[in-house]
């Protein structure tokens, strides 16, 4: 499908592993990666900040990919995280996971793995208690072994 | 009874934020991806991880497709007392699996 | 003075080359190598842990574990991994260990063999080579190996299959450089049974190499049979010296 036009867009780029993170602010790029954050947030603003999303900018393998999602926030009964989405923009589905936490987290801290089908833009949306929700928005490349059983 | 490997700490004090980290045998088949003979192989999702700290719900996931073979989820939570950490993984076919780890909190 | 200079130079560009390899896991990105750093993140754990029970279970009421023998794995397999393959001598050729296991339940555990990447054979595999994590590999000193080791070495250097590559022509000549946008390892076999996300699972080293001669299209070698563990036996003469990672995660 994609695959070839990503391997040569990523010859063109020129790899060299490396800990350059892309941050991009949440844009429409995918109006059915957008229609299922609104979904999340019941249609509330989504503003970019409060959310670090640790991805390696380039993939080895789509199938498991380690990330790191950590939330800004003091994690008191006043003011704590209760949910962390995270969506994708070209797998066969626009969710990957939705966990809920409470103040008893102490960390808004939260660790997986996760299958990218290619390379996309990953978006990862926090909830809050006071009812906002914050977003950090990744792209990445994800390459695969050129030798498959 | 699928293989799980828990990581959590045996005590902790009062009030530590204590990281436990979670991992399951599973192979999350997609029901995107066709087998040998070109059919699709059928879906067999974990959809849903949770964890309760003496019976009181502290954490718990929605997972989906996306999520990678041989699940691994690591989070925190505070310690507040003595007791039971229990963590229960369900999913396709009536899957269901608890496993339960002790602390003790001083 | 000369010879002595020259011998210098022979020993220093040896240690030199030796110095060059690289293990496939320098070549993973550093939140891959943090997957197989972290035994609690490791998927392959999870086969340990099956290896481990089956290493403390009889196979029958008749017939004894193998801790029955070998008491704690932890103590008795220590470096037993690194050395493998090995001469048997019964069978009059070289063995690797999961034909050692094998050997083992058919002899003295009165058991049936466990199939070639089989969930149980891949469990003992991993829980008996994690006793080695950290050990220098040493193929065994023995002269009876060494012509298995040439004829390994000779399968390593022949060009096969439809796409007729060698082994040698990616691994030695071209490691580094990238095949379809995946860096090309070195192929160094020090940390199998692992877990490769590709497979989304734990698999041996014949599972790999079925794999690369599957898609030189060639015909992959049968597990068990004596070109393969020649070709495993010179890959361990090739790694030798380095740490064993078992059991490692790769791409």
């Amino acid at each position: 499908m994609n695959t070839a036009l990503q391997r040569r867009e990523l010859l063109q780029f020129g790899l060299a592993a490396g800990g350059l993170l892309l941050v991009r602010p949440v844009r429409a790029t995918s109006f059915e990666m957008q229609s299922a954050i609104a979904d999340y947030a019941s249609g509330a603003p989504v503003k970019p900040g409060k959310v670090k999303f640790d991805i390696p900018p380039l993939v080895e393998n789509g199938n498991g990919v380690p990330i790191t999602i950590s939330v800004d926030s003091p994690m008191t009964a006043a003011e704590h995280v209760t949910g962390i989405a995270v969506f994708n923009e070209r797998n066969p589905q626009r969710d990957v996971v939705r966990f809920t936490l409470g103040p008893r987290a102490g960390r808004a801290v939260v660790s997986t793995r996760i299958r990218l089908a290619t390379s996309q833009q990953l978006v990862a949306v926090a909830r809050l208690s006071d009812g906002t929700f914050w977003s950090q928005g990744v792209d990445v490349l994800v390459t695969l072994a050129a030798c498959l059983e | 009874m699928a293989r799980t490997l828990i990581t959590a700490p045996a005590t902790a004090k009062r009030g530590e934020v204590i990281e436990l980290r979670t991992l399951i045998a599973h192979p999350m088949e997609t029901g995107f991806r066709p087998g040998a003979d070109g059919l699709l192989l059928p879906r067999n999702l974990i959809t849903r991880f949770s964890c309760r700290y003496n019976d009181e719900l502290v954490f718990s996931a929605d997972l989906h497709a996306a999520m990678a073979a041989n699940p691994y989820i690591a989070f925190f939570t505070t310690a507040t007392e003595s007791g039971t950490l229990s963590f229960r993984w369900e999913g396709d076919h009536g899957f269901s699996q608890t496993e339960t780890v002790a602390i003790s909190v001083s | 003075m000369r010879r002595a200079l020259g011998l210098v130079l022979l020993v220093v560009t040896m240690a030199s080359a030796q110095e060059m390899r690289r293990s496939g896991f320098d070549d993973m990105s550093p939140s891959t190598q943090a997957m197989q750093r972290d035994d609690a993140q490791n998927p392959a754990m999870l086969w340990v842990q099956d290896g481990a029970a089956l290493w403390a279970r009889a196979p029958s009421p008749s017939a004894p574990a193998c801790a029955g023998c070998h008491g704690d794995a932890r103590a008795s397999m220590r470096g037993v991994a690194a050395r493998y393959p090995a001469y048997d001598e019964a069978l009059a050729r070289p063995i690797d260990l999961a034909m050692r296991i094998n050997r083992c339940r058919e002899t003295r555990q009165g058991a049936s063999r466990l199939a070639p990447d089989s969930q149980e054979l891949l469990g003992l595999e991993s829980y008996i080579a994690l006793q080695s994590r950290g050990v220098p590999i040493e193929p065994p000193a023995d002269a009876r190996l060494l012509p298995w080791r040439e004829r390994g070495e000779a399968l390593y250097r022949e060009r096969i299959g439809q796409l007729n590559l060698s082994c040698a022509q990616c691994h030695d000549e071209r490691a580094g450089q990238r095949l379809g946008g995946g860096l090309i390892p070195q192929g160094h076999a020090n940390g199998y049974p692992l877990y490769r996300l590709e497979w989304q699972g734990v698999g041996s080293l014949l599972r790999r190499i079925r794999n690369c001669m599957t898609g030189v299209r060639a015909q992959p070698l049968p597990a068990e049979s004596p070109e393969f563990t020649a070709l495993a036996l010179y890959l361990a003469w090739r790694d030798r010296g380095m740490a064993m990672e078992s059991p490692a995660v790769r791409p």
